[in-house]
């Protein structure tokens, strides 16, 4: 490197600055929720705000499991069920159709994957009303089924296991596996699924965390009675009550699993978001 | 994780010289397989897509030409009104409120948020201590849902005690009430979403960065350019197509803001006591779901939207490639 572009590259201290300028703004709002879910009910009319921690978080976690009508367990339960569920249809179906258009010949191939890409753009969620409709038809209102089964399968699932079997996959390796008799079955299992785990496990973390934060459908499918998580929040923050502390508590226990799966997974999905990107 | 673990060129359409599948052992079964097996990998997507994505999109631009009951419809049956509920849609202040608030508050949050995204993409691409740490950071907003946001963001913008206020009364700033007028939910709930979806941008516009060879920027600091000179003569220009991406999803993801205004305003569907941040979204699911009578109305709603989109997309699109050149 010539000198004017090394110092071109080198990061100032005015640099650090700003990015942990923005680190600290990025990071105050979980900070603060934490906070508030444990102290006592008094501490968020304090001026200055309360800035550290206290020691009522049970305390104020205690009183969300003592409201019946906002069904904090049953949404949690219904959340693991939910997110879990779509997570691993998501990563099945979308590694046997990324492998498929990937590696695989036949007819169409070209015109359906373009029809896939197209599909990404498209702003589904404009057909919630006769989805909605369908729902009741279906009598699936109120019912998990609801916020399950339309969402089995993703555009960007597919895609993004197409791009990656592409290049992870060796031809040669399948084709070795065809000369030995396999069936196409066993291909997928014995030297697709290996070769992309993966990128399955980014498709993995990125579907459950949209299926875990997903509120606008679940909430218009289902009743307060049988919420998801995040129905259920809704339901605490609408108003009703004006227990801070025991909001954010809720809130905090609602968040944290996913911080904590991001933290151990940061680098993982950082990758597949960034590849994702490029690829697209 | 690695793309370059392997060096296989990716697939290609009709490679040459591949044996033909061998027939002795599987024999029929090994050709109904080679057949039918591309066909059942992909009939998953396909079928969910179509029975619950597709379909419904296109009965919402049916439905939207009728007076519709979404729950008494197999009953009572739908009348055919042409485009009726289109027409009323034009005279019809609300629709025309919420198209102003969906465009206002998507313009408010989104040209901030790319140009921060843009600065701090530019100050990550250098060779940073403690990059992954960094990049973290940045990104943890992301791993939030909307209805955490929401809450925590209502509280800070709380007009007494809110932390937001708080900062403001150290410059003297009087408390503002965050709910007394448009302008104020706008900014309440810009912040909410800019502090979300900022840092996602941020390392998409990142692996865009990283994607220019570093050599031309070698070869134009031995020409003389400078850092800025350089930012606007390489960067921007190479960093078109991943700018397009970034765009368009803002717009898709932007236009259909939905959880932020609804919980904003205490879970109330009108967006306020006079509707000040209620978004097309929003009133679409006033029109049909809270109101099932009416679902032709939202339906029509929902298309209007539909094409805000499209033309917003498409627009975008001949923008950005025609400034930067």
């Amino acid at each position: 490197m010539s000198s004017s572009s090394a110092r071109l590259w080198r990061a100032s201290p005015l640099t650090y600055i700003a990015i942990a300028a923005v680190g600290l703004l990025s990071v105050y709002p979980f900070y603060y929720m934490f906070v508030i879910a444990t102290r006592s009910l008094d501490a968020i009319n304090d001026t200055p705000p309360p800035f550290t921690p206290g020691s009522a978080f049970f305390d104020n976690f205690g009183r969300v499991l003592d409201k019946p009508d906002v069904n904090f367990v049953t949404g949690l339960v219904n959340s693991v069920i939910v997110s879990s569920v779509v997570t691993l249809s998501v990563v099945l179906t979308s590694t046997l159709a990324g492998f498929a258009f990937a590696k695989l010949r036949f007819k169409g191939r070209d015109a359906l994957l373009f029809t896939i890409l197209v599909t990404m753009m498209i702003p589904t969620q404009l057909g919630i009303i006769p989805l909605w409709g369908m729902m009741i038809d279906l009598d699936w209102y109120d019912s998990l089924l609801a916020v399950i089964v339309p969402f089995l399968t993703s555009a960007f699932g597919v895609f993004m296991m197409r791009q990656y079997a592409s290049s992870a996959v060796s031809d040669e390796l399948i084709e070795a596996a065809r000369v030995d008799g396999c069936s196409t079955l066993r291909i997928f299992w014995n030297v697709v699924l290996p070769a992309v785990r993966p990128a399955a496990g980014v498709l993995a973390l990125l579907t459950f965390m949209e299926q875990w934060n997903s509120f606008l459908w679940p909430r218009a499918v289902l009743t307060p009675e049988n919420p998801t998580l995040q129905v259920s929040l809704g339901f605490i923050s609408s108003g009703y009550y004006t227990d801070y502390s025991m909001v954010f508590a809720a809130t905090a226990v609602a968040t944290l699993p996913l911080v904590v799966v991001f933290i151990v997974f940061g680098r993982q999905i950082i990758g597949g978001i960034m590849e994702g990107a490029i690829k697209a | 994780m690695s793309l370059s673990a392997t060096t296989t060129p990716p697939a290609r359409l009709d490679p040459p010289g591949r044996p033909k599948p061998p027939r002795s052992r599987a024999g029929r079964f090994g050709r109904l397989d080679l057949k039918a097996s591309p066909y059942l990998y992909i009939a998953p997507f396909f079928i969910v897509f179509g029975v619950f994505g597709a379909y419904p999109l296109l009965r919402t631009l049916w439905m939207s030409f009728h007076k519709w009951d979404l729950v008494n419809e197999p009953t009572l049956g739908s009348t055919w009104i042409g485009l009726d509920n289109y027409k009323a849609l034009l005279s019809d202040d609300y629709f025309w409120n919420a198209t102003y608030n969906t465009v206002g508050m998507f313009l408010m949050a989104t040209v901030p948020q790319l140009l921060l995204a843009l600065f701090l993409a530019n100050i990550l691409n250098r060779p940073l201590q403690a990059k992954t740490f960094f990049r973290l950071t940045v990104l943890v907003p992301n791993a939030t849902s909307v209805a955490a946001v929401a809450i925590v963001f209502g509280t800070l913008f709380q007009r007494d005690f809110g932390v937001v206020n708080w900062v403001l009364s150290l410059f003297g700033v009087d408390a503002i009430d965050w709910h007394i007028n448009q302008l104020t939910h706008w900014t309440a709930i810009s912040t909410m979403v800019d502090w979300r979806w900022t840092g996602y941008n941020t390392l998409i516009l990142l692996a865009g960065m990283q994607a220019i060879p570093r050599d031309i920027y070698e070869s134009a600091s031995i020409d003389g350019a400078n850092a800025w000179k350089q930012f606007w003569s390489i960067t921007l220009p190479m960093l078109r197509p991943t700018f397009l991406f970034v765009t368009v999803v803002s717009i898709v993801g932007g236009l259909q803001l939905f959880t932020e205004p609804l919980l904003f305003n205490n879970g109330s569907i009108l967006g306020g006591s006079r509707r000040e941040s209620q978004t097309l979204v929003m009133y679409m699911y006033e029109n049909s779901i809270e109101n099932t009578a009416k679902a032709g109305y939202g339906a029509a709603v929902a298309w209007a939207l539909f094409l805000l989109i499209m033309v917003a997309a498409v627009g975008n699109f001949l923008l950005v490639r025609k400034t930067v050149k």
